[in-house]
C-alpha cells in the first residue's frame, strides 16, 4: 500500500511516492539519495540515523515516512553552511571526534539537538536540581549524548568537541 | 512487514470507532515500540491509525490543582515542564531515565505506558512465547531471565513491563482517562496493567479500540518530595533491573503518608503496599525502612537468572527511602 508524502530534506521540497512499510530512514536514503543518515541497528538502539525533525533530534529508522509526512528533516549535510562548516562539525574534526566516522552525523545531529534542549533548560537523568537551569559539564554532555553509541570508542573526543562547540551554538552562557 | 493501510485519525472518538472497527488494527503515537515491533514481526497491524495528529498535546493545571497531560505529549517535553519538575520530580526523573534524548522526543504519554515487555522470547517469533502466541508456552521459565519478574508473575509468564514511566505515576496516584467507542471512562493508573495470571497475552484491562486521552496527577504535597531510583546495567540507556518511585509526607521524624512503586519486577509497575503499610505511622529510620523493603520482598519468587534482584530491590528501597528522608534544602542532592 502507498502513500504520497512531501519531505523538506535540508531545505530542499521532495514529493515522494513510499510503500507505507518505508521508514522515514530508508525514504530519505534509498528514496531520495540522503545517505548523511545512516543505518545501523534499525531498531532505535544506536543513534546512527539521528535527523532533525522539525528541529527537533529524532531516530529516522523507527519513524514511519507516512507519519512523516510534510515534516522539516535536517540530516548531518545540512547543517553546514554552504562550504562554511557548522560549528559542531569544525570541533569534532578539530577534537578527532570520530575514527571511521560511521557514527558521526547522527552524533552531529544529536549533538545539535541536544544542545538546543539545554539552551531551553530541559533537565537530563544527570541534572542534580531539577529546579534550576542545567549546567552543560561533561557529566551532562556524556548523560545526554547517551543514545549514539560509537564502535570506535571516539568519545573522549566526542565530548570535548561538543563542549567546545556549544558557546558557538546558542546555549546562554549562564548554562554551561 | 506485512503491508498495512495507513490514516490520520480527526478526532478521538473517530479514532477509537477505526480501531475498534478492524480486528487488526493499531493506533500508532510515536512509533517506537510499534514500529520496532513490526519490524521484529512481533506486531502485524493491517491498519495504522495515526493520533498524533489529535489535539491530545497539552499538559494543563484544573482548576482543583490536578494536572493532565494529554496522551500525545512526548516523554521529553513532560519531563521539562515546570509543573512536574517542581510537583513530581519523580515523574520527570523517570521520564529522564528512559531511552534516550532522541527517543524521547518522539515517544508519547500514552505510547510509553502501552509499550510491550523486552523479554527477548517475546520479540524473537521463532521461540515459544505465551505472550506473544497463546498456548506456545514460556521460553523464559528455563531461559534468560535477568529482566524478568519476582512478583506476581505466573507459570505461563514471567515478563515485565518496561516502563519507568509508569513506575512513577503509579505512585502518584495517576488516573488514564480512555475513549472507547461506546464513551469514556476513568481508570487508576495502578489498576491499568495486569498481572499475566492464565491471559499473559492482555498487558492491561483496555480493550481493542480504547483509546488513551489523558493522564491526571492528582494534587498532593507529598509528590514534592518523591524521587526516581533506578538501577541498570549501564550508567544510561538501559532498561531498569530494579527501580523504585517513593513519595513521602514526614511530620518531623514520623511518616504521615507515602507511597512507593517498585519497577523491573512485576508485569506491572508494583504499588508496594504492604511497604506502605508497614511505614505509614512510623519512625522514619533506616530500621523501618529494611524492614519494610523486607516485608514487600517477602513474596519474591526468584527464577534462575534473577535471584539477585530480591537483594537488589530490597537496597534500593531502602536507601530511595533514606534519601528522601534525609533533612536539607534540597533533596536532589543524593540522587
Ligand atoms: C533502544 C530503546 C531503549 C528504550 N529504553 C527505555 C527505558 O529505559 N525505559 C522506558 O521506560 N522505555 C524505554 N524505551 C521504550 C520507549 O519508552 C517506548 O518505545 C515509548 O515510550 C513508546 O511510545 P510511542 O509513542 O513511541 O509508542 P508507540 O510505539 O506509538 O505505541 C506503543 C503501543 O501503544 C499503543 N498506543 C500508543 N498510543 C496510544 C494511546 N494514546 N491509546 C491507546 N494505545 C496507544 C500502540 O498501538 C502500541 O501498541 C526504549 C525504547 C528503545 C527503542
Ligand atoms: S516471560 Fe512472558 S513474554 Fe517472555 S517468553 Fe514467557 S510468556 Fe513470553
Ligand atoms: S539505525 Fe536508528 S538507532 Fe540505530
Ligand atoms: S567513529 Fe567509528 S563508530 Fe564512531
Amino acid at each position: 500500500m502507498h502513500a504520497d508524502i512531501t519531505l523538506a530534506v535540508d531545505g530542499e521540497e521532495h514529493a515522494l511516492r513510499v510503500d507505507t512499510r518505508t521508514t522515514l530512514l530508508d525514504a530519505l536514503r534509498e528514496h531520495l539519495g540522503a545517505t548523511a543518515p545512516k543505518k545501523g541497528c534499525d531498531h532505535g538502539q544506536c543513534g546512527a540515523c539521528t535527523v532533525l525533525l522539525d528541529g527537533r533530534r529524532a531516530l529516522a529508522c523507527l519513524i514511519l515516512a507516512v507519519a512523516g509526512d510534510s515534516c522539516q528533516v535536517t540530516t548531518a549535510a545540512g547543517l553546514a553552511d554552504g562550504d562554511t562548516l557548522h560549528p559542531l562539525q569544525q570541533a569534532f574534526i578539530d577534537h578527532d571526534g570520530f575514527q571511521c566516522g560511521y557514527c558521526t552525523p547522527g552524533q552531529l545531529c544529536s549533538a545539535a539537538g541536544m544542545l538546543q534542549e539545554a539552551a531551553q533548560g530541559w533537565p537530563s537523568a544527570a541534572t542534580t536540581d531539577l529546579t534550576a537551569p542545567p549546567v552543560l559539564d561533561d557529566t551532562e554532555i556524556r548523560e545526554r549524548m547517551s543514545g549514539n553509541l560509537c564502535r570506535c570508542g571516539a568519545y573522549p573526543g566526542i565530548v570535548a568537541a561538543i563542549s567546545t562547540a556549544a558557546p558557538h551554538t546558542g546555549v546562554p552562557e549562564g548554562s554551561r | 512487514m506485512i503491508p498495512f493501510d495507513y490514516q490520520r485519525a480527526q478526532t478521538p472518538a473517530a479514532a477509537a470507532a477505526a480501531v475498534a472497527a478492524h480486528p487488526r488494527a493499531a493506533f500508532l503515537g510515536g512509533g517506537t515500540n510499534l514500529v520496532d515491533r513490526m519490524k521484529l514481526g512481533v506486531a502485524t497491524p493491517e491498519l495504522l491509525v495515526d493520533i498524533t495528529h489529535l489535539d491530545l498535546d497539552r499538559i494543563e493545571e484544573l482548576p482543583d490543582g490536578t494536572v493532565r497531560i494529554g496522551a500525545n505529549v512526548r516523554n521529553s517535553d513532560l519531563a521539562a515542564h515546570p509543573l512536574i519538575r517542581h510537583r513530581y520530580p519523580a515523574l520527570s526523573q523517570a521520564l529522564l531515565s528512559g531511552a534516550s534524548g532522541q527517543l524521547r522526543n518522539t515517544a508519547t504519554t500514552g505510547g510509553n505506558l502501552l509499550q510491550r515487555t523486552r523479554c527477548v522470547y517475546f520479540q524473537d517469533t521463532t521461540t515459544p512465547c505465551n505472550k506473544r502466541e497463546p498456548g506456545s508456552g514460556c521460553s523464559a521459565l528455563e531461559g534468560y531471565t535477568r529482566y524478568h519478574a519476582l512478583l506476581g508473575a505466573s507459570e505461563h509468564c514471567v515478563a515485565t513491563h518496561p516502563s519507568d514511566m509508569a513506575v512513577a505515576m503509579s505512585a502518584l496516584d495517576a488516573v488514564v482517562t480512555v475513549q472507547s467507542p461506546h464513551g469514556r471512562r476513568r481508570i487508576p493508573l495502578a489498576e491499568l496493567h495486569r498481572l499475566p495470571g492464565d491471559h499473559p497475552e492482555h498487558d492491561t484491562v483496555l480493550d481493542h479500540g480504547d483509546l488513551i486521552t489523558a493522564v491526571e496527577l492528582p494534587p498532593s504535597a507529598m509528590a514534592a518530595r518523591s524521587r526516581y531510583r533506578k538501577v541498570r546495567d549501564r550508567a544510561s540507556y538501559a532498561f531498569a533491573l530494579v527501580s523504585a518511585a517513593v513519595a513521602l509526607d514526614l511530620d518531623g521524624d514520623h511518616i504521615s503518608d507515602l507511597r512507593i512503586a517498585l519497577g523491573g519486577l512485576a508485569h506491572k509497575p508494583w504499588r508496594a503496599l504492604r511497604a506502605e503499610e508497614e511505614l505509614r505511622g512510623g519512625p522514619a529510620t533506616q530500621e523501618h525502612f529494611r524492614a519494610a523493603a523486607q516485608a514487600e520482598l517477602a513474596a519474591a519468587r526468584p527464577l534462575k537468572g534473577n535471584a539477585f534482584k530480591t537483594d537488589l530491590a530490597r537496597t534500593t528501597l531502602a536507601s530511595t527511602l533514606s534519601d528522601l528522608a534525609a533533612p536539607g534544602p534540597r533533596h536532589e542532592e543524593q540522587r
